[in-house]
């Protein structure tokens, strides 16, 4: 009983963890159709300014949650002006902008930051779950991943702001007949989908630890899961975290992490050969 | 500045590269250097580890230069970047034996890298030395391999934990060759010594969840968990044992865990605080040579990080010194840096008091016979538990000899 509770707590922290780097790439990827490749890169960041926060005195909590984002969204919009802005409807030419971006950012990380840091740890204890010690943390991750769900439904739903990025993705030449402007426009949102990955990143900074490299480590379960899920970004980024995590996280306790990471590829792509536009191609296809 | 100026000085300053490099040509020619060869990874993912070793290999060829050089010649290093990527192993190997042609090279880092020098050296003639703790059993009259390995290490650990512990062990490890033999090794000397592997479990380098692994750990209910895990991914277990509260309930051992010495800077003290290791160095090893070989790799290149930033000195990075110093050794003895004519002098049984203690050359392996050391970490200082004076290279002794069958080129593995 004890085993398959402490089971089901990692099993939505992994789909936690899918959702918080994912979400970003949603927006950047599923809305505004830029394949970012420097994705594992921004998440990247979202640690650096965890990690240099705390040693310059900053508490680790502001650091995470006010920092990473404010810091990662600023960089995600000047990148978007001096590179992105040129690129909008070439698919192509963002994968190899962004890829050459990300060699970029990780080597100037590496040069000014160095890549022997010391980590940062979040203490939020640990509690017992019958014969099994289960680490606080986990428990902030499916909080955080819950949050960032109901609040970006929250606000492209909710604000005018949301409305008028919906529409703009769909039509810019309406939004610009209406007196809009898609370039502010986009360039907002791309901020926006920066911010949300570079708290992912602060957010996971604790127990993954922050070197230059590390987003390789994530970029590719962050396409993944925004391809599987499809064109609603927070319907198939939900539903894509949990189909995958759940799958990748059960098959990890039966056997071995490699099997699970083979089990998550295999449903992948079964399922995008079932519905090669995602998941919300079929299901929840009315909601965001 | 004008364009025609520009064209004239650039012209002027090629023409002195162009003669620089004529002058090169020509003292090669005459052999007034000798050119030592240096792969190591001074960029990329494993740059942590590659750095400190390339700095110190520098270091070696300074101080052999300010006591004369070799057979009245200087010293000159050629380095080459290789990138922590194996087509440049590849192709760079070939470049220093090739084009520069080096007399020796110091090398490789993963156990991937030095497989994919060794046989490119081997095939143009030039002595290669690997100073790397490694999974044991490369058998090649070509190679040195100065590092500690299995036999060395494991053997003095495993036992050490397990009395101090309980005999009921837990194996987590990268999933690679080197993670995968050592985890044979640790399971050998764990049921020789009486005790139990409860389950051996292999991770990808790219892993950071080890949320599942901690919870099986704690439903298996060993004494002590085995860490072979490798490189800054798997951290994240470190890091994730200590969040849930594991620390107090489950003590750790590891055979990779400081050896490039990044890890306690990388974590928290509290989060490595206790874990016991064994290697053929520590910063803390209280031994003269040591103590002076600290004070002058500090005045030259800076205090060891978190302080300065000097190289790290590991096992890794001093191994690399002393295969220096033990080639240097072996020319002196053959009055040449003929391959052959060192190889052979090297096979004498060349002994040196080096930083880690006395160092021997084993003549069958060409391994090392080396003091070993057993460490707890506190606060990030490794304070030395226990130390085994003259350790041989059992395991590769076991499989391998090179006097008998001096044309052997394998790498042997352990089978159980």
């Amino acid at each position: 009983m004890d085993y398959a509770l402490v089971v089901l707590i990692e099993v939505l922290r992994a789909v936690g963890g899918l959702v918080l780097i994912s979400i970003g790439l949603a927006i950047i990827f599923g809305m505004m159709r830029i394949v970012n490749i420097a994705h594992g890169e921004f998440l990247m960041l979202g640690g650096y300014t965890v990690v240099l926060a705390g040693k310059a005195g900053i508490n680790t909590w502001v650091a995470m949650l006010v920092l990473a984002p404010a810091v990662v969204g600023l960089v995600g919009i000047a990148i978007e002006r001096c590179f992105i802005r040129f690129l909008y409807g070439r698919m192509l030419d963002t994968l190899l902008a962004t890829w050459g971006l990300s060699l970029f950012i990780v080597g100037f990380v590496t040069v000014v930051f160095g890549n022997t840091l010391e980590g940062v740890s979040v203490s939020l204890g640990s509690f017992e779950v019958g014969r099994f010690r289960v680490a606080g943390y986990s428990i902030f991750i499916i909080a955080m991943a819950a949050v960032l769900l109901v609040g970006t439904v929250a606000m492209l739903r909710g604000t005018r702001l949301g409305l008028i990025a919906r529409g703009t993705m769909q039509n810019p030449g309406m939004a610009a007949a209406l007196g809009l402007s898609p370039p502010k426009i986009y360039m907002v949102t791309f901020g926006i989908g920066a911010a949300l990955t570079g708290l992912a990143g602060g957010v996971l900074a604790p127990i993954t630890g922050v070197v230059p490299t590390m987003g390789i480590a994530f970029i590719a379960q962050a396409f993944i899961t925004v391809i599987t899920g499809g064109a609603a970004i927070v319907a198939g980024t939900g539903s894509a975290s949990s189909l995958l995590g759940s799958v990748s996280q059960l098959t990890t306790f039966a056997t071995t992490p490699v099997i699970g990471d083979v089990a998550l590829l295999f449903v992948a792509v079964a399922l995008l050969r079932i519905l090669p536009q995602g998941i919300t191609s079929r299901f929840f296809r009315r909601s965001l | 500045m004008k364009r025609r100026d520009f064209l004239k000085k650039s012209a002027a300053a090629g023409a002195t590269v162009g003669m620089a490099s004529l002058i090169g040509l020509s003292a090669r020619a005459q052999g007034a250097e000798i050119l030592i060869g240096g792969l190591h990874d001074e960029t990329g993912g494993l740059d942590f580890a590659g750095k400190p070793m390339q700095q110190v290999l520098g270091f070696a060829v300074d101080e052999i230069n300010e006591q004369g050089g070799l057979l009245g010649r200087k010293l000159k290093l050629v380095t080459a970047d290789t990138q922590t990527n194996m087509q440049l192993y590849a192709s760079l190997a070939q470049q220093v034996a090739l084009k520069d042609k080096v007399s020796v090279v110091h090398g490789g880092l993963t156990s991937a890298s030095r497989e994919v020098i060794r046989p490119v050296l081997r095939r143009f003639n030039t002595l290669y030395f690997y100073n790397t703790l490694y999974e044991g059993g490369v058998c090649d009259r070509n190679c040195f391999c100065t590092g500690t390995t299995p036999a060395q290490t494991v053997q003095k650990l495993v036992p050490h934990v397990m009395k101090k512990w309980g005999k009921k062990v837990y194996t987590i490890a990268a999933d690679y060759n080197y993670g995968q033999i050592t985890s044979a090794w640790v399971k050998k000397y764990v049921e020789e010594n009486g005790g139990q592997v409860l389950s051996t479990d292999f991770f990808p380098l790219d892993v950071t969840n080890f949320g599942p692994t901690i919870q099986k750990i704690q439903a298996a209910k060993p004494d002590l968990v085995m860490s072979v895990l490798v490189g800054a991914a798997h951290l994240g277990f470190y890091r994730q044992w200590a969040a849930a509260g594991m620390k107090k309930q489950i003590p750790i051992a590891s055979t990779t865990f400081g050896a490039g010495g990044t890890e306690p800077i990388l974590i928290t003290p509290e989060e490595s605080e206790g874990i016991i290791t064994c290697y053929g160095y520590y910063p803390t090893i209280d031994i003269p040579a040591n103590k002076a070989f600290k004070t002058k790799v500090q005045a030259k290149l800076g205090a060891m990080p978190p302080a300065g930033n000097g190289p790290l000195l590991t096992e890794l990075s001093v191994c690399t010194y002393e295969g220096m110093m033990l080639w240097a050794a072996g020319v002196k003895k053959a009055g040449t840096v003929d391959r052959m004519k060192v190889i052979e002098a090297l096979e004498t049984g060349i002994s040196l008091d080096m930083p880690s203690g006395k160092v021997t050359i084993d003549p069958t392996t060409h391994h090392v016979t080396r003091d070993v050391y057993l460490a707890n970490l506190k606060n990030r200082e490794y304070v030395i538990l226990e130390s085994f004076s003259q350790q041989p290279p059992a395991d590769t002794q076991a499989v391998c000899d090179l006097k008998k069958n001096p044309n052997d080129n394998q790498h042997y593995q352990i089978k159980l």
